[in-house]
């Protein structure tokens, strides 16, 4: 070997151009997206399931559950919140073990790009997923089920508000639970139960206030009860509140519990999150 | 001082548990050097260079990794270090050339990424998919990434594993080409070619702690070990005599024979023999 000719080590030159924070977000968000679509299982996991029951349940049950409601338009805000859930919890609770465990995460830590630019890409993917998946169910709902779009300004705040505060809750909590999960299988083990049987309790798949009050108590601790209580308010009639446990749809509540959750959640991100896996210390 | 050294390792120790993976090593690597860390698996090679990656907390030591404590990385720190890791971190979904450009825009002055999708030969695999690669190639495009940053330190955790013949010379001349721009080096390996041919110096760990340094031929005073001198006696029975002065040894048989000696061959212990010595496997 030669070790008398080498040259000086390269020295940074003056054409850096370093990208700023919202570019190297925003590139982050596409890679994300990008990756995404291209995974047909995330594709049809995410946006094709709710579509898929929405098609299912509406064939099976078409009674009215109360003048002027049938069953298909209650059982699709229960959807429209489960395609909010899985976009966010599921889908981030299922692929960050996955990447964590073949070392993306690692990989992505040897780099100078700050931490945040990770989760900010994840929110982006979330965030646009979401919307894009929504709009779908809602063209779906509209086109084939009479479902009524919000007719005032005041109910499409509302949907927004319940939205960005459920998807901020349930991402949030996805990649906290993340952490639980020990190899890259084990996320979906993790986070598919608990996110079905959070359907079974909290008003997707029947009628909340049909269920037994014990399952409603426990359903009202976790954000996808709040979420479809806060959807009806959007896509059923005023009168339709009076059905609701607590006799309207409490928008306050829904508000709170979210928000609170939203805290939960980013204090177990902040305690818990790791880049990488528990064997590798 | 400072200047020249680009990793300096003082009294470094990391415990799991009752498993003590590093008991104490001490280590300088030169700026511009090929420093190659050889030994057997679960030596503590890995767990030491991952310290001096910053991705692991030293129990003990003093660690200087470019003038700086690589356990509190920051930006600046991170774009001057480049890192091969032994595990890959895989983006099935994307392309060869996707990844790589992606990467790119982490660092302030990165290389152009075709350019160094072409050096590590991905060129024609530019627009493939990363999940039809082989292994060997998927290896190239971590090496893509350790460099796209244009590294003034590249950490290599077993970089040819799994690499065909060729594509270890390939790779070699890859290492030499960085080598030539100024590039310091740390690789591990447990091929003993591969530091013989790419080392400027080899530190041999075993059992937690480094045993020896020294450019590879130097190694467990190879050049002063005894010469093994073998022949053929006119009979036709192989012979063979170890000695210090294997010149004068063949100058006799020269004479003895009245000419060329048969089956001659002198040689000396091999990387691998002193190698095995040192960890103890002689």
């Amino acid at each position: 070997m030669t070790t008398t000719t080498k040259a000086a080590p390269p020295v940074a030159t003056a054409r850096a151009r370093r990208l700023g924070p919202g570019a190297l977000a925003l590139r982050q968000g596409r890679l994300e997206i990008t990756q995404f679509l291209r995974s047909r299982e995330s594709v049809v996991f995410t946006m094709g399931f709710p579509i898929i029951m929405i098609l299912i349940f509406a064939a099976i049950f078409s009674d009215e559950i109360a003048p002027g409601v049938s069953y298909t338009q209650y059982f699709i805000t229960g959807m429209i919140a489960t395609g909010l859930m899985t976009v966010s919890f599921q889908n981030l609770g299922i692929w960050i073990p996955i990447e964590r465990d073949r070392g993306v995460l690692k990989r992505y830590r040897g780099t100078p790009m700050p931490k945040w630019v990770w989760f900010a890409g994840k929110v982006i993917m979330v965030v646009v997923i979401g919307i894009a998946e929504t709009a779908l169910l809602l063209a779906v709902s509209v086109a084939l089920f009479d479902l009524d779009l919000p007719q005032t300004a005041a109910k499409w705040l509302t949907f927004g508000w319940v939205a960005v505060l459920g998807v901020t809750a349930c991402t949030l909590c996805g990649i906290a639970i993340s952490s639980l999960a020990r190899t890259a299988r084990s996320g979906s083990a993790v986070v598919t139960p608990v996110a079905l049987v959070l359907q079974f309790i909290s008003g997707v798949f029947f009628v909340f206030t049909n269920l037994p009050t014990w399952m409603q108590q426990v359903a009202a601790i976790f954000p996808l009860k709040w979420m479809c209580q806060g959807l009806r308010s959007v896509f059923l009639p005023d009168s339709f509140g009076g059905q609701e446990p607590g006799g309207s749809f409490e928008l306050g509540r829904v508000a709170l519990v979210l928000g609170l959750w939203c805290v939960i959640g980013l204090v177990l991100c902040l305690t818990t999150f790791r880049w990488t896996t528990r064997r590798d210390g | 001082m400072e200047d020249e050294l680009a990793i300096s390792v003082r009294g470094l120790r990391k415990t799991y548990g009752d498993n003590v993976a590093v008991a104490g090593v001490d280590l300088d690597v030169h700026r511009g050097e090929v420093f190659a860390l050889l030994g057997p698996n679960g030596a503590g090679k890995t767990t030491t260079v991952e310290i001096l990656e910053g991705y692991r907390h030293r129990d003990a030591g003093e660690v200087r990794v470019l003038g700086a404590d690589p356990a509190h990385p920051d930006a600046g720190w991170r774009s001057r270090v480049g890192i091969v890791l032994q595990g890959t971190g895989e983006f099935d979904e994307l392309t060869v050339g996707e990844v790589v450009r992606h990467f790119s825009g982490f660092y302030p002055d990165a290389d152009d990424p075709a350019k160094v999708v072409e050096r590590v030969g991905l060129g024609a695999k530019a627009k493939a998919r990363t999940h039809t690669l082989s292994g060997g190639q998927k290896r190239r495009l971590d090496v893509a990434l350790g460099i796209i940053g244009r590294p003034e330190l590249l950490f290599l955790d077993e970089p040819t594993t799994g690499f065909d013949p060729e594509a270890r010379r390939e790779f070699w001349d890859l290492i030499r080409d960085l080598s030539a721009a100024g590039t310091t080096i740390v690789l591990t390996t447990h091929y003993l070619d591969e530091a013989e041919a790419l080392a400027d110096r080899v530190g041999v760990i075993a059992a937690g702690r480094v045993i020896e340094v020294a450019p590879p031929n130097a190694l467990g005073n190879r050049q002063e070990s005894l010469a093994t001198v073998s022949w053929r006696t006119p009979d036709g029975t192989p012979a063979s005599a170890e000695t210090a002065t294997p010149t004068a040894l063949v100058y006799d048989l020269a004479a003895r024979f009245g000419g060329e000696v048969p089956g001659l061959t002198v040689t000396r212990p091999t990387l691998e023999d002193v190698y095995l010595r040192m960890i103890g496997h002689s």
